[in-house]
């Protein structure tokens, strides 16, 4: 069994040189030995190809473009027309989705939505005005090929001068790597969903507990869990047990570099790439600025860490100074692994490591069951979904069992917790979709709220200034201005043992499109009634979050939802076409928590 | 339009934050163009595809065992598989138990399943037992799932030839020590509605087995275990057991593998 911890660094820096070789040398010239390819220009040959790699120590066969992983940074000008000829050299389908542009529906590179997809020895020609400026990135949107390596940052230079002055810049795209065949990672969650979560709370933990909390209040915890057959330990669903973190394509063994000068304001446009992993900021020492949110400005904001979910990008400024070397370590939200690389102001220079903070555990207060800072021993609401509710009130049927049905004469109403339960302890009980009676729905929600001023599972009372979304706030006003007509909610539903995913207890399969009008503007409601947290994207049109009052604050082409959230974003229905809209956790993706959004006249 | 932008990106500059309710304006959308109504929607596709649809399955060797008792020793297998969507699977069952050159139980469960709530699966089928004495093929009809406090519980009715009838049920729960060990007890038991001399079996409660498995997860789909077990063949079957000079069960040491795939 390889060490885990040296599993999860990846090659040193001696073996993964071995690897670079697969990279063209061609790269920024800012950037250190890694350094990847930079396109520029209207007019960019793209050829998608497996390729041999090499992160761990053991050769796998990557999906590269122009042979590297990640692919080649894009670099536009916004105002510009590109054409992008995409040659296929794998032998099946394959696609590149543009994240956050804003295009035609046929340039969007969603098989099957978009166009047909790209198939083996062809070349497909995207070719679209670019309309935007910021840090975004692209990848496939075929099956599993964005796990393997097809991924790549993509750098728009807009037409206007910025807001912000920096001297130089660095990508910084995080992405998670593993050696096995993600189709075989996808069937083990489908057999085992826990088989990557190796911190389950164990016998030895509860003992701990014990001697801790006392006897009584760990038993009502594991109680309260297992009632509902949950983990409190479920961060992640895929986790450094199987990942090597990359950050540029390289580990943090390998460590890349990126340079500066001291004094000078260096820009970081840090995009998370990865498939599954949710990876927390910091560079210890340096303050960083976050300038821009999914692309566009947002007004500057001074933090030591920030949380990045997958497919967001954040565009920070550090100033690094009094030091040679700095690190940035971005470690996975489950705290199983990082990606880690260095500022410095020459090649071959490494400032400390930080060590992986504790793994934080779930709370009921996490998943809306109860206001945070409650704890457990103090839920006395009879709450439907709460397990508590059983403990204290053994007379109280569990009205989300449908097992409980039996005992209940009203049992079609039994998964909404207005109509089985007297809900006056619970205020704002949040209701649900029927087709959240389902098989492949094992939790709602009770009281969820929009949290957007909270840092997150594992990142509270930290001691450092952590970004949260109630922070971003966009440079500009509302950009269309009209009160939302009409409102959309959508529930984030899913089965844990079963590995299920989907919205309101539909998974895509079973699904019909949303169907938006042309023109309008609605609002879309986002309620999690699930443990984890999902970025949710929206192909085509911007995510403009609200905050707690509806006012428009931020606007985004990915809104992270953490467990028990309930959030608001306005969307502007002005692309015709059908467009993807999906949680960004690849393996949530495929297993149905994906919609069409078909905008119609 | 221009000349704003530049406002704002001078007070931005300045450090000054713009209210966004001085700029608001509303910007109608402007009706699609030909060229843009062309591009939304390209001909013959036939909508994304996803991996929610799939088959899948598990073939689980939950025993693969040495057992020795006061009166000798056998091999155990107890596997379980099903292949199937997220709604219905075809369950498979299989166990027996092989003692001096010959199979003494041996038995297989063809089941079609259903997850109809959240925690439980509805299965029917047959069961087939093959030995000892003469075959005997039963309708079963069972529920299976997760119970609260994570028992794994299946529940089987059977019904046979000449209104025979039979029922078994199984309570199982995996403690964890630490990641890799984890103590499995488990609890069995089994009842007939009336007596097959043929196949010594009394009527009534038959046979009870508690007992635990400890074992080590090499890596997830493969542990070596060993356990201790007590199995009694009890009332009527016990009975004719004693009847044939036969064991009626005792405490068993159990070492095997259990995998997964």
């Amino acid at each position: 069994m390889i060490d885990r911890r040296t599993f999860v660094k990846g090659l040193a820096a001696g073996s993964a040189a071995a690897g670079f070789g697969l990279w063209p040398m061609r790269g920024l010239a800012q950037d250190s030995r890694a350094s990847q390819a930079t396109l520029r220009g209207t007019e960019f040959d793209l050829r998608i190809a497996e390729t041999p790699v090499n992160f761990t120590g053991a050769t796998r066969t990557g999906i590269t473009v122009n042979g590297s992983i990640p692919a080649p940074l894009l670099r536009w000008r916004e105002g510009d027309t590109v054409t992008l000829r995409v040659a296929n050299a794998l032998s099946e389908d394959t696609s590149i989705h543009w994240h956050g542009m804003i295009l035609p529906a046929n340039m969007d590179g969603v098989p099957g939505l978009s166009f047909h997809g790209i198939h083996p020895s062809q070349t497909f020609t995207y070719k679209f005005p670019v309309r935007q400026g910021g840090t975004y990135w692209y990848h496939s949107h075929s099956g599993f090929q964005e796990q393997r390596g097809l991924y790549g940052p993509l750098v728009i230079d807009p037409q206007e001068p910025e807001p912000f002055r920096y001297d130089r810049e660095h990508v910084v795209l995080l992405s998670d790597w593993t050696d096995e065949n993600p189709k075989r990672v996808f069937d083990k969650l489908k057999k085992q969903a826990d088989y990557y979560n190796r911190d389950r709370r164990n016998f030895g933990d509860f003992l701990k507990d014990v001697r801790k909390n006392g006897f009584k209040a760990t038993v009502a915890d594991r109680l309260a869990w297992g009632e509902m057959r949950m983990s409190a330990t479920d961060l992640a669903d895929v986790s450094g047990h199987t990942y090597t973190h990359l950050m540029n394509g390289v580990t943090p063994a390998g460590n890349w570099t990126g340079l500066f000068k001291s004094g000078e304001r260096v820009r970081l446009r840090v995009i998370n790439g990865s498939a599954m992993t949710y990876f927390d900021v910091r560079i210890p020492g340096l303050k960083m600025t976050v300038v821009a949110a999914d692309g566009q400005y947002v007004h500057p904001v001074s933090v030591d860490e920030f949380r990045i979910g997958c497919a967001e990008t954040f565009d920070v400024i550090v100033e690094p100074t009094g030091q040679d070397a700095f690190t940035i370590f971005a470690q996975a939200m489950d705290r199983t692994a990082y990606a880690a690389g260095t500022l410095a102001v020459r090649e071959g220079l490494q400032a400390p490591v930080p060590s992986l903070d504790p793994r934080p555990l779930l709370s009921m207060a996490d998943m809306g069951h109860g206001g945070p800072g409650h704890d457990m021993a103090a839920m006395a609401a009879p709450a439907a979904v709460d397990p508590h509710a059983g403990h204290t009130m053994p007379a109280a049927p569990a009205a989300l069992d449908p097992h409980a049905g039996h005992n209940m004469p009203a049992a079609p109403a039994a998964v909404d917790p207005h109509a089985g339960h007297n809900m006056s302890a619970g205020g704002g009980a949040q209701a649900h979709p029927d087709t959240e009676n389902s098989p492949l729905v094992d939790m709602q929600t009770m009281a969820p709220t929009a949290r957007l001023n909270d840092p997150g599972i594992g990142l509270r009372d930290n001691g450092r200034r952590v970004l949260t979304y109630a922070d971003l706030k966009s440079t500009f006003a509302d950009p269309d201005g009209r009160e939302p007509s009409r409102t959309i909610e959508l529930h984030l539903t899913g089965h844990m043992e079963r590995f299920a995913w989907s919205f309101n207890g539909v998974k895509f399969a079973d699904a019909e499109p949303l169907r938006l009008t042309y023109g309008e503007r609605l609002r879309v409601v986002l309620v999690n009634d699930t443990m984890m947290t999902h970025p949710i994207h929206l192909h085509g049109m911007w995510s403009d979050l609200e905050d707690e009052a509806g006012n428009f604050q931020v606007r985004k082409h990915t809104i992270d939802m953490p467990p028990g959230t309930k959030r608001a974003y306005r969307v502007r229905a002005d692309a015709l076409g059908r467009w993807a809209y999906h949680c960004h956790l690849l393996y949530h993706m495929e297993t149905g928590m994906f919609r069409e959004v078909r905008v119609e006249e | 339009m221009g000349a704003t932008r530049l406002l704002r990106v001078a007070l931005l500059v300045l450090g000054c934050t713009v209210p966004s309710t001085v700029v608001a304006q509303t910007t109608p959308v402007p009706p699609p163009t030909e060229e843009e109504r062309k591009a939304a929607f390209p001909p013959d596709l036939q909508g994304h595809a996803v991996h929610d649809d799939g088959l899948h399955f598990l073939v689980l060797a939950d025993q693969l065992e040495w057992q020795v008792s006061d009166s000798g020793g056998g091999a155990i297998w107890d596997a379980k598989g099903w292949v199937g969507g997220d709604l219905n699977r075809i369950w498979v069952r299989t166990e027996a138990n092989y003692q001096e050159g010959a199979f003494d139980d041996a038995e297989g469960h063809l089941l079609l399943g259903r997850n109809f709530s959240r925690w439980w699966t509805v299965v029917g089928g047959v069961r087939h037992d093959f030995t000892p004495g003469p075959a005997r093929t039963w309708a079963a009809i069972g529920l299976q799932g997760l119970a609260p406090q994570w028992f794994d519980v299946e529940v089987t009715g059977y019904f046979g030839e000449s209104a025979r009838t039979a029922l078994r049920a199984e309570v199982e729960y995996d403690l964890l020590l630490n990641d890799r060990v984890a103590v499995q007890p488990i609890f069995e038991l089994n009842a007939f509605g009336k007596s097959d001399p043929e196949r010594q079996v009394g009527a009534g409660l038959s046979s009870i087995e508690f007992g635990a498995r400890f074992r080590y997860e090499i890596r997830r789909e493969l542990a070596p275990y060993a356990g201790l077990l007590w199995h009694r063949k009890v009332f009527g079957t016990g009975d004719l057991a004693r009847e044939q000079g036969e064991d009626v069960g005792g405490w068993r040491l159990v070492t095997g593998l259990r995998l997964w795939f």
